[in-house]
């Protein structure tokens, strides 16, 4: 059977792959966003995902304002990086998952979350900034990614605990695929920021180190922050934040079990936070499951 | 039955939401045009010829044509769709966040070096922060063009 064995979180700023693409890594500006990645770099080699799936808001790219899913799926075989506006970032052609990708919508829409299902589209910046921060620049990505996309940029967004919530079925979903599959989830975006208006350029330290110290000791406690929470101590664009409760919602210490069943434990492997890449805070995590 | 809406006092900031959808849809998909480089380039070439050829308000295509940001989230832009816009200009994100608060480039880089914009008094409007309405524009920039 297929299982989630880690989640990883991130931020991902598009000027990040810019740094990457346009080989500005070492200056002082950037060096120390790298460095914050270089554990982890090592960390995918050393425990190598067969499948990601990475949850990912789409900025205006594949969806415009004709059709906005609040979850998207993406069950294709492959995924072409995206012309955002600058041309396509010099990245990997995305391999999807299609057959784990449709037993998972079909086990999750089962479950009562209404997905989109999605057979063609582009990813950008959201999808391949993590992708390159977690692989560096590789000729080809090491494993097929299944996109996962959530509204983050029409409000109202779906809500922490909805997202927490879908993650739970999501690992269900992957429990009962019958290939033995290792699958990492990972869930992106934030953490503080704002883009817009006269309050662009918003960030809040505090706010963001709770959120990580909520989202390993007491992931409840992020679960309950209101909308209205992430806009005012976060910025408007922080909402993305919920993306990471999908992931922490998959792993195995928030499953439903019968009661007086004891939870395990998780393994934190790392933790990273810096100040700033462009207009935003970067935060970065990778929590593992226990071994089976 | 009106729609909750608790983000309408949050100082210098617009919720992208359904109604801000609808009044800027036009707008907006404009903006997705400039995702293909041979529409980047008729928009270059005659900005409001090709605007005229979406179904915008003028006050909407002005606000393009003035590469005002802000004026174009208030006539229901979004960032996300905005930000084509720029990247048509060979602008940055930060360049373009930073355009809306009145500060220079370099202002505005310097105060995201130093840990960015503290959300203390700009957490709702009335509070004395630097977003404040009667804190604008914030830096050299916007006072230049003020004056």
């Amino acid at each position: 059977m297929a299982h989630i064995s880690a989640s990883v979180y991130t931020s991902h700023v598009p000027a990040i792959g810019a740094a990457l693409d346009l080989g500005k890594t070492a200056e002082p500006y950037w060096q120390p966003v790298f460095k914050g990645y270089e554990y982890s770099k090592q960390w995918l080699q050393d425990n190598p995902p067969d499948v990601v799936f990475l949850v990912y808001n789409d900025h205006a790219t594949a969806f415009s304002l004709d059709i906005i899913p609040t979850f998207a799926i993406g069950t294709a075989a492959q995924f072409q990086p995206a012309d955002e506006g600058w041309g396509p970032r010099p990245v990997p052609l995305v391999h999807g998952h299609p057959e784990l990708a449709s037993h998972i919508a079909h086990s999750v829409i089962q479950q009562d979350f209404d997905l989109t299902i999605v057979n063609k589209m582009d990813v950008d910046h959201g999808l391949t900034v993590p992708l390159s921060l977690m692989c560096g620049q590789p000729q080809a990505w090491p494993c097929p990614v299944i996109p996962f996309a959530v509204n983050v940029v029409q409000y109202p967004v779906p809500s922490g605990r909805r997202c927490f919530e879908l993650g739970r079925a999501i690992r269900n979903a992957i429990n009962t695929f019958d290939q033995d599959l290792n699958v990492q989830i990972w869930g992106t975006g934030g953490m503080s920021h704002q883009l817009q208006g006269p309050r662009a350029g918003l960030i809040n330290k505090d706010f963001d180190n709770a959120f990580l110290d909520h989202l390993v000791n007491d992931p409840e406690a992020a679960v309950n922050i209101p909308h209205i929470d992430y806009v005012r101590e976060a910025g408007s664009e922080g909402i993305e934040l919920v993306m990471w409760l999908i992931a922490r919602g998959a792993m195995e210490d928030v499953a439903k079990r019968a009661p007086g069943v004891a939870q395990p434990q998780l393994n934190l492997r790392h933790r990273f936070y810096h100040v700033p890449a462009s207009n935003t805070a970067v935060g970065h995590m990778i929590l593992e499951n226990p071994g089976r | 039955m009106a729609l909750d809406k608790p983000y309408l006092d949050v100082p210098g900031t617009t919720i992208f939401d359904a109604e801000q959808s609808r009044r800027g849809y036009w707008l907006n998909q404009f903006c997705m045009s400039l995702m293909k480089a041979d529409n980047r380039e008729r928009f270059k070439a005659n900005e409001r010829a090709y605007l005229n050829e979406w179904d915008m308000t003028e006050e909407q295509k002005d606000a393009v044509i003035a590469r005002d940001l802000n004026w174009c989230i208030r006539t229901g832009g979004n960032i996300y769709f905005l930000a084509k816009i720029g990247a048509t200009d060979g602008k940055s994100f930060q360049q373009m966040a930073g355009s809306m608060t009145g500060m220079t480039e370099e202002e505005y880089r310097n105060m995201m070096v130093a840990g960015g914009r503290s959300a203390n008094g700009n957490r709702v409007v009335g509070e004395d922060g630097d977003a404040q309405a009667h804190r604008q524009p914030q830096g050299r920039a916007g006072q230049n063009a003020k004056a």
